[in-house]
């Protein structure tokens, strides 16, 4: 029988409040076991308190050809910047 | 180094004018230093000569727990036991992350394990060495992790972004494995005299399989100039042997023991150690797989590997059938 075990991408909250983040990838039968070893392989000196794991097929991604067109929209609008707006030194913080 | 003399794929490093306009466009984003992504558009030839480059890298960390694990049963203290599985344990951790890396170049894990097993590609030859008894684990953290540090550090700015990053936590556990070496060694050397004697002469016998670690002169070594321009080989061997001497004869010298080498001066000119040569022929024997431990080690992997068969289908059978018996209840 040849069947490797399927690919398993691995994301990990760390204790500061941070978001999950992804922090790389590891082979498993099933979800559960691919936690136990997330757990051994990229927790092992108190990274995280929280562990997601997402079958590599399922992740769905922006594609790098379009890389320019997709996010031009945001490059022409400076004034979603708070530095746009000069605002007097007199006004205070703000 | 961890990976050494690794075929660069190609016929060397192409002119700007030979090169397509998606080539000249690849070698741009390396030069600005930008990082290459899985998905991006990249030449054949980065990409065979990086599956070759972090699969033998990755093989390096799986066989390197071999000459390691030896030595849990049979270490001096719990304490000491503890922290070399400990050690051991991030060695399969470091492997994994690279056979991470190396897959997301489109190569799966089960094929390049069986091209190891299969002596199709090769691991570090400094793993062919025995490790003879427990002042080789003082030697083998200090000098085999600390040499891979200098090599790992440069590699954390390598132009594939996958691989720059299971570097750069490589790196943050690296430095536990040398200190816990070196703390060995400091032990050894102010014991009995015979344990001083015994941390000299695992100096001594790791000393010249160590330099080998960073690969052939660069006299020798045909592969570099392709593999700089694409920023997968930061700096070349020789001047990566060199950073590891200056920084080890002081260690050395700490610790009390006799240099390895007599050779070994300051020299006033160069602002560096001048040094003696490993001897090549060896080298190029155990690459060949001719060294004291080749054999030993292929065997254990492929044990390993066909014992561990019936686990990894047993686990799938059952990850399979509780799948579908989800299926079947909806």
């Amino acid at each position: 029988m040849k069947h490797e075990w399927p690919l398993w991408e691995i994301f990990i909250r760390g204790q500061h409040g941070m978001s999950h983040r992804h922090v790389g990838s590891l082979h498993a039968p099933d979800a559960e076991m691919a936690i136990k070893n997330a757990r051994d392989v990229y927790t092992r000196r108190n990274e995280g308190v929280s562990i997601w794991v997402v079958e590599a097929v399922n992740v769905s991604a922006s594609s790098p050809e379009d890389k320019g067109a997709f996010y031009e929209p945001s490059n022409s609008k400076v004034y979603r910047h708070p530095t746009f707006f000069d605002i007097p030194d007199e006004v205070g913080s703000m | 180094m961890y990976a050494q003399m690794v075929k660069t794929a190609g016929s060397g490093v192409k002119d700007r004018d030979e090169m397509s306009e998606q080539e000249q466009d690849f070698q741009d984003r390396i030069d600005r230093g930008e990082k290459i992504e899985p998905k991006d558009w990249m030449p054949d030839n980065y990409r065979i000569t990086l599956i070759r480059q972090i699969g033998q890298h990755a093989h390096s960390e799986v066989v390197g727990q071999l000459p390691e694990g030896n030595w849990i049963t049979r270490a001096p203290t719990l304490e000491r036991k503890a922290i070399l599985l400990a050690k051991v344990q991030d060695e399969a951790g470091h492997g994994l992350y690279l056979y991470g890396a190396a897959e997301t170049l489109g190569v799966s894990r089960d094929e390049i394990t069986e091209d190891l097993l299969a002596g199709r590609m090769k691991y570090s030859s400094i793993f062919n060495y025995p490790t003879l008894n427990w002042a080789d684990m003082g030697a083998v953290g200090w000098l085999v992790d600390g040499a891979a540090i200098i090599n790992q550090v440069a590699l954390q700015r390598t132009s594939y972004g996958p691989y720059a990053r299971a570097m750069v936590r490589i790196c943050k556990e690296e430095s536990f494995h040398a200190r816990q070496g070196y703390h060995i060694m400091m032990k050894m050397a102010s014991g009995t005299p015979e344990q001083k004697a015994m941390a000299q002469d695992a100096l001594n016998r790791l000393w010249y399989p160590v330099l080998m670690m960073f690969g052939p002169s660069d006299k020798e070594s045909v592969h570099t100039a392709q593999s700089m321009a694409w920023k997968i080989k930061m700096d070349t061997n020789d001047e990566l042997r060199q950073k590891f001497v200056d920084q080890t004869v002081q260690q050395i010298e700490y610790l009390g023991l006799e240099l390895p080498d007599p050779n070994i001066k300051w020299n006033d000119e160069t602002k560096q150690y001048d040094y003696s040569d490993p001897d090549w022929t060896e080298f190029f024997d155990v690459i060949k797989g001719n060294g004291p431990c080749n054999v030993d080690r292929m065997a254990a992997r492929n044990k390993a590997w066909d014992d561990g068969k019936w686990v990894r289908d047993g686990l799938m059978a059952h990850a399979e059938k509780k799948a579908a018996a989800k299926v079947a209840a909806q």
